[in-house]
């Protein structure tokens, strides 16, 4: 099956912000309520119950003066995620598709994939003590249907659709914007971590959207992925082993202090 | 809209100035964005700050507050010095030819004729030269001293770039990119569009800067094309539709003047409102037909003095009304779906006047600020100030308070018009939450008791209500297909109704039509309601490219026609100016193409009157030079809060508006900084709606006041900051937000600032905030006194 997924064009997007509304209404994730810092932007980053957020940057430079450039942000569906990788209880898959899908019913919390994320996505929930990110709304395209967001963006900023097909859109895009006022448009996503599920049209260079220029997976990462992990299966004895051992020390431990003890509560 | 949202894609050039399109008419951007991509359009904004639509356009020029005309003044006359106008279309379809009476004179900011006392014009010394038998006297060469190109070139020969860039600010690098840009559209074969909102009309001169853009689209002819135009873009899904059923004081529905007491009988009405010539001469039909939709068992000669009289001259609007309610002159109110309190200009004052009423019935989704103006939190302010007695607590205050809960768009159905006149029909999604209703029902169950109050009753003078027609079923839900099929029209017989009307042209003045609303008439011929029309095919003419007309999705009004004017849109004999946006031409027998022309069917261009494209006008051309309430060409005035002196006139502001509250005109010793007042993508208008939405009030949590860093770092104001905002009507606290998007403007030498508050907050809601209009003056334009929410002076310290 081919890969779908979201191309974003900053190009179009005047950052009215009903993308990050309609994720809300499809997932029912409540409104997390700050107060006004001083940018349009009033989350400073996603949260367990915001899977999407425009980012407003303003930039001024001399001879172009200010520009405001906006960027829709989000998990960026990476065909090699990371999470994944260092989920140790396989909380993460890929839908065949191209969408990285995350479990709760599986995840224990531990937040190991926010730390190992190159984007930062994946957030900790604290009320229910697990992760949470966007799921491209699998859900909805299983059933035929686009992403909540593209399919409320108004302007066309969002489109949904082959990746192959989106990638060769974008490049037509890019020669435009390039030809007209973007001497530094580009794609962003095509080639990013080994191409990422989620297209960016950008009318400059990814530094000036926030966006990591060559983002790469911690190096750690690969040694949990190669060498801890495959041995995971006779780490458990191991483990096992070592409680046991610590059961049996703590127990004598404190048999030899069973005077202080009186009236424990075992 | 004289064209329609769609249409925006037909363009070569946008100029959006007056509005934030980006923030408030999201959809605007996906049809700019397809002009952009499709037909490498080019998008300018000029406004006061660097918003969401400048982020997305071309060109961003800045313009100080209230400077329109002089920045659309400098456009005129730059075209017309390097004759870049479409000199064809200007001769024949403009009243650019014609030649007026040599008692027309301008003076230092006055025309001839100013009274000032009535601070008002004898507009008749702006008449146009006649010959004898009444034709108008005019020069095709328009070389005459007085034609009014002639006029037009002299009025603004003042206005050249040097002195146009010292009066709003605009840097000259940008304003000479402006009209580079923009006047490329004076080709016969291009169209440049022009999107304007509350940023244009919110002004004591907003009608003016209106007629500064149609002077202007009329020069480079772009009107009645496909991507040209005039374009208002409304802030509400159906403020279209409530104007065409006249929600102003002034009209009837369908544009038909209100009736005032010099109009003692329908005969003088007739007489006095009816012009000799253009299409408005069948206004006796319109007039007789809404008369009759009224009472249609009485004589429209008797039925007229059912209607309301207005006491002649008298203003009704908004402000007067609040005015006249802080005077105690008004018991009672109806406050449907209108938050004053939040959204009127000087709320405080607006807030007091309330507390001055008997009575007050406010019907609305939920409580809103208005509803509860009576409470503590409302009367909480955030500094001592009091200028209106404000500060009533619910124990002084004597008003009964009845709310009646309304439910929402999504659960009732009806039809809503939308900026570019199309009448759409909604259908109902969800049914109402708890004793919720729809409007159309509360209206409908108020007049069948009020008319059961009256029932038996002999009297005369309760005849309005006694024989008023009002047979749209018996409490509940009252027949909305009958109500639909009055507004379409129908026959009259023996005071029944009898077989539907095609169109307008179908109303006659005798008695025997009735329709409640003549632009409407058309919407349901025979059985079908057009309203409700969804096909989505966007249907060629033969031999022509479609231009997104889309014919057959809902009706608009006038008789279905998507953009008015539309005979400008051919050449004078009759073949399109561009033949791949094609929108009606002449093919030897009939005007055809993609849009019902706007002209009579088979008039052949080369038979009298066969070029006059503009029907409506008595003149029956466009109007460059155009009777209004300050003067027959716009004149830039300053502001009536100005920090600045009027470099071009030494008038110190309109000459021809009302001053309510002459000792409220804040000066620049106290106040010297600008303010102005907008929305944002997030709230809407008052934000009743929005503020009660958890996921919307998380974007937009608090009221915010934008400013430069320039002006933060002199008032020592951090981003974040709360700070309160001064005006002599009032105070607000706000949240800064210091922004490289402002920046200080440079005014003849001088450095002004400027600051930018949003006015959706009030105490209610999930995100709360003072109202912004607790600033904002009781001062209007002076046709429409419409409030100039958009330029006044003010003052900011941190809280």
């Amino acid at each position: 099956m081919a890969n779908l997924t979201n191309l974003y064009d900053v190009s179009k997007c005047t950052a009215c912000r009903a993308c990050q509304v309609a994720c809300k209404n499809w997932n029912q994730l409540p409104a997390a309520i700050e107060p006004f810092k001083g940018n349009y932007q009033t989350h400073e980053d996603t949260n367990g119950d915001t899977y999407t957020i425009v980012r407003f940057i303003e930039h001024e430079d001399p001879v172009g003066g200010v520009t405001w450039n906006f960027l829709k942000y989000q998990c960026m569906h990476c065909s090699d995620p990371a999470c994944m990788k260092v989920c140790p209880r396989g909380a993460y898959s890929k839908t065949e598709w191209g969408a990285t899908i995350h479990d709760p019913d599986k995840c224990i919390g531990c937040q190991y994939c926010t730390y190992a994320c190159p984007f930062g996505i994946p957030k900790y929930r604290e009320r229910e003590d697990k992760v949470a990110k966007c799921t491209l709304c699998a859900d909805r395209v299983e059933e035929g249907m686009q992403p909540a967001c593209a399919a409320t963006c108004p302007t066309g900023a969002l489109k949904f659709g082959d990746r192959y097909e989106l990638l060769q859109y974008a490049e037509e895009r890019v020669n435009f914007l390039r030809a007209n006022g973007y001497p530094n448009a580009t794609i962003y996503g095509k080639l990013e971590l080994g191409g990422l599920n989620k297209i960016y049209i950008l009318t400059d260079t990814p530094d000036k959207f926030g966006l990591p220029v060559d983002p790469k997976i911690p190096g750690q990462i690969p040694f949990w992925q190669d060498i801890v992990q495959p041995y995971f299966g006779w780490l458990i004895p191991l483990a096992l082993a070592g409680s046991a051992v610590s059961f049996v020390t703590t127990r004598l431990l404190a048999n030899k202090h069973k005077e202080n003890k009186k009236g424990g509560h075992e | 809209m004289t064209n329609h949202w769609n249409d925006l894609k037909n363009t070569d050039c946008c100029l959006i100035i007056g509005s934030n399109a980006a923030e408030n008419h999201p959809i605007s951007f996906k049809w700019l964005t397809e002009a952009r991509e499709k037909r490498g359009a080019k998008i300018i904004h000029v406004d006061p700050r660097f918003t969401r639509t400048s982020a997305r356009s071309d060109i961003y020029a800045p313009i100080r507050p209230g400077t329109d005309i002089a920045f659309i003044g400098g456009m005129i006359n730059y075209i017309l010095e390097n004759k870049l106008y479409h000199e064809e279309y200007v001769r024949e379809y403009t009243n650019a030819t014609f030649i007026v009476k040599d008692t027309y004179d301008f003076n230092d900011g006055l025309f001839s004729g100013y009274d000032p006392v009535q601070r008002k014009y004898d507009k008749n010394q702006w008449a146009y030269e006649m010959t004898e038998d009444g034709q108008y006297v005019k020069d095709m060469t328009m070389q005459h001293p007085r034609c009014v190109l002639q006029l037009l070139k002299k009025h603004f020969s003042r206005y050249d770039i040097k002195t146009v860039c010292k009066i709003t600010g605009t840097p000259e690098n940008k304003y000479l990119e402006v009209l580079k840009t923009y006047c490329t559209t004076g080709a016969p074969d291009k169209a440049g569009t022009i999107m304007y909102a509350m940023g244009t009309t919110q002004h004591t001169v907003g009608t003016q800067n209106v007629r500064s853009y149609a002077i202007l689209q009329l020069l480079l002819g772009n009107m009645g094309k496909p991507g040209g135009g005039v374009n208002a873009l409304r802030g509400e899904s159906n403020v279209q539709g409530s104007t065409d059923w006249a929600l102003l004081y002034h009209i009837l529905p369908g544009y038909l003047a209100s009736p005032q007491a010099k109009h003692k009988d329908l005969k003088t009405y007739l007489e006095m409102e009816t012009p000799k010539t253009g299409y408005w001469k069948n206004k006796p039909k319109f007039m007789v037909s809404f008369l009759k939709s009224y009472w249609m068992q009485d004589d429209p000669e008797k039925s007229y003095h059912y209607l309301p009289k207005r006491e002649n001259n008298k203003n009704y609007s908004h402000i007067a009304m609040f005015e006249a309610m802080y005077k105690n002159e008004i018991e009672g109110l109806f406050i449907w779906g209108s938050n004053p309190i939040v959204g009127g200009p000087n709320a405080n004052k607006e807030q007091a006047a309330l507390a001055k009423l008997k009575w007050m019935v406010a019907i609305d989704l939920w409580q809103t600020e208005t509803s509860e103006f009576w409470t503590y939190k409302a009367a909480d302010r955030p500094t001592d100030k009091d200028e209106y007695g404000t500060n009533l607590t619910p124990d002084k205050i004597q008003t009964e308070v009845f709310f009646l809960p309304a439910c929402a768009s999504f659960e009732k159905e009806g039809s809503v018009s939308n900026s570019g006149r199309w009448m759409q029909y909604r259908w109902k999604a969800a049914d109402p939450v708890g004793e919720s209703r729809a409007d159309l029902e509360i209206v409908h169950d108020l007049m069948l008791r009020i008319k059961k109050l009256y029932q038996g009753s002999t009297k005369p003078q309760d005849e309005p209500i006694t024989h008023l027609t009002w047979d749209y079923g018996p409490e509940g839900h009252p027949d909305i297909d009958k109500i639909a099929r009055e507004i379409n029209g129908f026959t009259v017989i023996n005071g029944k109704p009898g077989k539907q009307i095609a169109n307008f042209t179908k109303l006659a003045d005798d008695g025997s039509t009735a329709c409640s609303n003549w632009i409407y008439s058309g919407c349901y011929p025979d059985n079908e309601y057009l309203a409700k029309r969804r096909d989505n095919r966007d249907i060629a003419y033969p031999g022509t490219k479609p231009i997104g007309s889309y014919s057959n999705w809902a009706w608009c009004w006038p008789v279905n026609r998507r953009i008015l004017y539309n005979r400008c849109s051919a050449t004078p004999d009759g073949r399109p100016w561009d033949k791949e946006r094609v929108s009606i031409f002449w093919d030897g027998s009939a005007w055809v193409g993609n849009d019902v022309p706007d002209f009579a069917k088979n008039k052949n261009p080369n038979e009298p009157g066969g070029k006059n494209a503009f029907i409506m006008r008595p003149e029956e051309v466009g109007c460059i030079f155009s009777a209004c309430a300050e003067g027959p060409f716009p004149e830039h005035y300053e502001p009536w809060e100005s920090p600045v002196k009027n470099l071009l006139n030494s008038q110190p502001f309109n000459p021809a508006i009302v001053e309510w509250e002459p000792k409220k005109r804040g000066t620049t010793d106290k106040y010297p900084i600008i303010g102005t007042t907008y929305r944002v993508s997030e709230h809407w208008q008052s934000g009743v709606m929005t503020r009660m939405q958890p996921w919307l009030a998380e974007l937009v949590p608090d009221v915010f006041v934008e400013m430069s860093e320039e002006l933060a770092k002199e008032k020592g104001i951090r981003n974040g900051d709360k700070v309160i905002i001064m005006t002599t009507r009032g105070d607000i606290k706000a949240v800064a937000c210091v922004t490289k998007r402002f920046k200080p403007l440079n005014v003849a030498g001088k450095k002004i600032h400027h600051i930018g508050v949003l006015w959706h907050f009030g105490f209610n809601g999930y995100a709360t905030g003072d109202p912004a209009n607790r600033l904002t003056p009781h001062v209007g334009d002076a046709n429409t006194t419409i409030p100039e929410y958009k330029a006044w002076l003010c003052n900011i310290r941190r809280a």
